[in-house]
């Protein structure tokens, strides 16, 4: 790793939040916090995170209206999206994925898969 | 003057010509390619109505009276506009019953009465033979003007053109009239003939009346200006002197009545109609016919007066002298042979109506009730009855030239055109009430026809006969007996009209009078009732509805026998033969002898003798029971009671159709339910993943990693405590909302005193508050009335309330109030805050499950279910919780509970 990966982490929940942040700090990513869908879309354009970790539902913009947003964007067309969601019905998937989302994993997850597909996202085991 | 070898000549060439068009016709129909079976021919036809009596009158009318001529063609002209109302319906009753004349119609309606039959074709004979006469008359008076003999009846009777006018038209009539006997009563060759006639006289009346414009004067407006310069004229042009309102419109009313009961237009429209659809373009195509035919009256009227000034010629032969005087002899032959077709085209159909009336109504039901003809009756009757209808035809034709002798020019003569349309619409009460009205009634037929006929006979026939001077004129003048409410034209003082008005405003009161007072006196019978509802209800129902009235026992040989004595027995065979097809059975002998079978036999006999004739014949074979009035009744019970059926299912259908509407919307609304039921599901999964998702998460991480050190790891291990209590704390919510919801939660209601529940909440629930370093404030009253409520229900809404407002103002200077208060409607408990607010179009939401609002902290740490259920405990205590919120400026949540929980005093005392 020549120079450590950007991560943003946007989640409304704070617990949820810290142990995401923990998690990819020991992997050594680069981690900053966005708590609303307003906030993600800012640090998005401001810091260029590689990946962004987008919950679903989020006060102000819920985490499509961001992925939208992002996907839409050429100048941001390189960002990275997981999106989690506590709603694991099989149409948020699609909708997730429609929107251009790179990957899609749902609440609770696995530490270990999480950390494997962000891996993979970033093409780091490759 | 032309020379009578050619008028003769002509005359005779044009007979010879109508005999090729009615054999040709005759032809045609035999071969199956019927030749009148076309709108345009049934249209033509129905020009019979225009006779030598308008073909010249109406010139003659309009010489003294102007447009007064008009009111005779725009009867007919409104009859056809609604022809789809009463024609149509005169003609599908003609043709289900295979009625053959008015007094067959008539007759059957009020159950073949014999008795009304004979009276109709009695007042038919009397009305009609003296128009017969006209028509010879104009013939023959036209026929001496152009030749300049001596018109009229002087001279020997063997030099009469009449006579001979007479015979040959009775033998037209013979041969093309009663060719054969039909089931039908119907006439092709005859028709068609008709229908060619009726080209003739419109072109030949158009051809002189082009020629009076256009050519002898300079067009319309050159005749209508020299016209209005005339002093003689000028009145001509104005309607003044086209008769009063009154009479213009009894006039009208008295042609459309007569139009359809003159015998020769009931022949013609309703016997001889191929198919109903025919009716459809006469409807426009007659009028039209009538408004060609008009359209020159008033031209050659004019015409003929600016070129004979003085009287010495009569108006009437206008159409003759005016192109003769000016030297346009082949014009004038023309249209000679036009007045010649409108006078043969009446006398030919007008005999044949009359024959078959006084044969089928007047002598056969005479000779077949007769026990001695019966006895001398050969077998086969159909020679016989051709030769009555032909004597009929004969003697006819003969009265009526002898009419036209006796009478001459004499005014009975001149001026009979109304007063046999007077004598005609005698028929209309009788039968457009029969039509129409099931109540009328035989009696009321008879009594009807009978007076308005005298009447007729007082008011129009005995002072025409007056005044050609066949009677003493006293009684015209002055009364009967000199009572001059009597005088036949001013009958009880009424005179301000001409004498057509008066007569047939008489003549209609005392008929429909009298056949409206006494069909009300007794109800129908039972024959009538059955006969009115088949009349009545012709366009609703089968036509063989006749049939249900029918209780008896035939035999089918009876009936073979029968009808081949009047039909022969090859026709009658091939008529069953296919009736038997029409029912489904291959023999005739295999037939039932049922009411549908005697129903047809009857039909057929009446086509051939009438209605009349027909039911004495069949009666005489066939043994019948006689249905009473109540059977009769019952059976059109039945039948109104399938009309019920049929609406009743109807509206059952419709019932179903909206019951099916209802199922639909009701399941969509429980779709709808589904989908708010998997909301509150997809945010139950959502509220439960998300503490979840913290505990494996952290769980993990310890699991992996031992070596993190104690501080984090005690962090750590209290989250997954917290996140676990939510958990908890979500599962019992959702448990407590759906057992309230559903109704199986448990209430323990205790006497409560909310100012020790409030201090009680406030020790309790006061650490969230000051968790946040805020502060919490109680107002309260020294008393408040004691509510009997659940004691442990109001402490969850107060803790929900003060936590919720706790979570919401901002540290270290938060400040949350609880205010108690008492009013007459309840006591009230209000929870204010400092913080954020909240904004208008969120206060609804709050109260919905899972919809939070944000705090100052970002994420809410409820779990979205405290609102709702604290609402729901309050709404069944009976009270009402609201929020109300300026943001910026706190929050105030308030509930107030009714006073209708108070405890009263008598309880009080009492433990509880």
């Amino acid at each position: 790793m020549t120079q450590s990966k950007k991560i943003l982490i946007a989640d409304d929940e704070p617990n949820i939040v810290i142990s995401l942040e923990f998690l990819m700090k020991r992997e050594g990513f680069d981690v900053s916090i966005a708590g609303d869908g307003e906030e993600a879309i800012a640090k998005i354009r401001s810091d260029s995170p590689d990946l962004v970790l987008l919950d679903v539902m989020m006060p102000k913009k819920s985490g499509f209206d961001v992925c939208q947003e992002v996907k839409g964007d050429p100048a941001l067309s390189a960002t990275r999206i997981l999106m989690l969601t506590a709603k694991g019905r099989d149409t948020e998937m699609a909708k997730g994925l429609a929107l251009g989302a790179d990957a899609y994993m749902t609440k609770p997850f696995s530490t270990k898969e999480l950390v494997d597909r962000v891996h993979e996202l970033l093409g780091l085991n490759a | 003057m032309l020379s009578s070898s050619v008028i003769v000549g002509a005359s005779f060439a044009y007979l010879v010509v109508l005999f090729g068009v009615a054999l040709y016709g005759d032809r045609r129909a035999d071969a199956g390619r019927s030749l009148i079976s076309n709108p345009w021919v049934y249209a033509l036809s129905l020009a019979v109505y225009c006779t030598a009596w308008t073909y010249y009158g109406s010139v003659g009318r309009a010489a003294t009276s102007g447009l007064g001529f008009l009111p005779v063609y725009l009867g007919p002209t409104l009859v056809m506009g609604v022809s789809w109302l009463v024609l149509l319906k005169m003609v599908r009753i003609s043709k289900a019953y295979r009625i053959t004349s008015i007094a067959d119609f008539i007759a059957s309606r009020y159950g073949k009465s014999r008795l009304l039959a004979s009276m109709v074709t009695l007042v038919a004979v009397i009305g009609i033979v003296p128009y017969i006469a006209l028509q010879l008359k104009a013939v023959s008076s036209e026929y001496g003007l152009l030749t300049g003999a001596h018109p009229g009846s002087s001279g020997d009777w063997y030099r009469d053109t009449a006579l001979y006018m007479a015979l040959v038209l009775a033998a037209f009539t013979m041969i093309f009239g009663t060719r054969h006997l039909d089931a039908t009563e119907r006439h092709e060759g005859m028709v068609a003939a008709i229908a060619f006639e009726s080209i003739v006289k419109l072109i030949a009346f158009l051809a002189v009346g082009v020629v009076a414009t256009y050519f002898i004067f300079d067009g319309w407006e050159d005749l209508f200006v020299r016209a209005a310069i005339s002093p003689d004229l000028s009145s001509l042009l104005s309607l003044d002197v086209a008769g009063s309102k009154a009479d213009w419109f009894a006039l009208t009313v008295l042609s459309a009545l007569a139009f359809l009961m003159l015998p020769r237009q009931f022949q013609i429209a309703v016997v001889e109609n191929v198919d109903e659809r025919h009716l459809k373009r006469a409807t426009w195509l007659f009028p039209l016919y009538l408004l060609l035919i008009n359209i020159f009256v008033l031209p050659i009227a004019l015409g003929g007066m600016l070129r004979f000034p003085s009287d010495v010629i009569d108006p009437d032969s206008f159409v003759l002298t005016l192109p003769l005087a000016e030297g346009y002899s082949t014009l004038t032959l023309l249209a000679f042979i036009g007045g010649l077709s409108a006078a043969t085209s009446m006398v030919i159909v007008e005999t044949i109506a009359l024959s078959t009336m006084v044969c089928n109504d007047l002598v056969m039901p005479l000779l077949l009730s007769s026990p001695r003809f019966r006895r001398w009756a050969p077998h086969d009757l159909t020679g016989l009855l051709l030769l009555i209808r032909r004597g009929a035809i004969v003697v006819i034709l003969l009265l009526g030239y002898l009419y036209f002798r006796l009478a001459g020019q004499a005014y009975a003569l001149v001026s009979i055109g109304l007063i046999s349309f007077a004598a005609v619409v005698q028929f209309a009460p009788a039968l457009l009430g029969g039509m129409y009205w099931r109540g009328a009634t035989r009696n009321g037929a008879v009594a009807g026809l009978a007076a308005g006929f005298g009447v007729w006979l007082y008011t129009l026939l005995l002072p025409s006969f007056a005044k050609s001077g066949w009677l003493p004129m006293a009684f015209v003048e002055s009364g009967v007996f000199g009572i001059e409410l009597l005088m036949p034209e001013k009958l009880f003082g009424f005179g301000d009209v001409n004498a057509t008005t008066h007569a047939l405003f008489w003549s209609m009161f005392a008929n429909i009078g009298a056949f409206v007072a006494v069909s009300l006196w007794r109800p129908p019978t039972a024959v009538e009732a059955g006969q009115a509802s088949v009349f009545v209800d012709i366009l609703k129902r089968e036509p063989r509805g006749a049939a249900r009235f029918w209780r008896g026992q035939a035999k089918i040989d009876d009936l073979l026998a029968l009808l081949a004595r009047f039909l022969g027995a090859e026709r009658v065979r091939v008529n069953f033969s296919a009736y038997a097809h029409s029912q489904g059975v291959e023999q005739i002998e295999d037939l039932q002898a049922d009411g549908d079978l005697v129903h047809f036999a009857e039909t057929q006999l009446a086509g051939a003798i009438g209605s009349v004739s027909a039911r004495v014949m069949i009666a005489s074979v066939v043994q019948e029971e006689t249905l009473g009035i109540e059977e009769v009744m019952n059976i059109l019970d039945e039948a109104s009671q399938v009309r019920a059926y049929s609406r009743e299912l109807e509206e059952k259908s419709q019932a179903l159709q909206a019951a099916t509407e209802d199922l639909r919307a009701a399941n969509e609304r429980l779709q709808e339910l589904d989908r708010v039921k998997d909301d509150f599901m997809s945010s139950v999964t959502h509220e439960l993943r998300t503490p979840l998702t913290s505990i494996r998460a952290f769980s993990e991480l310890l699991l992996d990693d031992p070596k993190i050190d104690l501080a984090e790891r005690k962090r750590f291990l209290g989250i997954i405590v917290e996140e676990t209590e939510r958990l908890t704390r979500l599962v019992n919510q959702v448990l407590d909302l759906a057992k309230i919801e559903s109704g199986h939660a448990q209430w323990h209601d205790t006497d409560v005193d909310l100012i020790d529940l409030i201090e009680h909440v406030a020790t309790t629930a006061g650490q969230l508050v000051r968790n946040r370093q805020a502060e919490l404030a109680l107002v309260l009253p020294p008393a408040v009335t004691v509510l009997r409520v659940d004691r442990d229900r109001l402490i969850q809404v107060l803790t929900n309330l003060i936590g919720n407002a706790a979570r919401f103002v901002p540290e270290h200077e938060g400040v949350v109030r609880v205010v108690l208060s008492e009013s007459e409607t309840g006591v009230r408990v209000d929870v204010c805050d400092n913080g954020p607010g909240i904004p208008q179009d969120a206060q609804g939401e709050i109260f919905e499950k899972f919809r939070q609002a944000s705090g100052s902290g970002g994420k809410p740490t409820g779990t979205g279910l405290g609102l709702p259920i604290s609402r729901e405990i309050i709404e069944h205590f009976g009270g009402t919780l609201w929020v109300t919120s300026e943001p910026g400026h706190g929050a105030v949540f308030s509930f107030e509970l009714p006073q209708k929980l108070a405890v009263s005093a008598s309880e009080m005392g009492e433990p509880t």
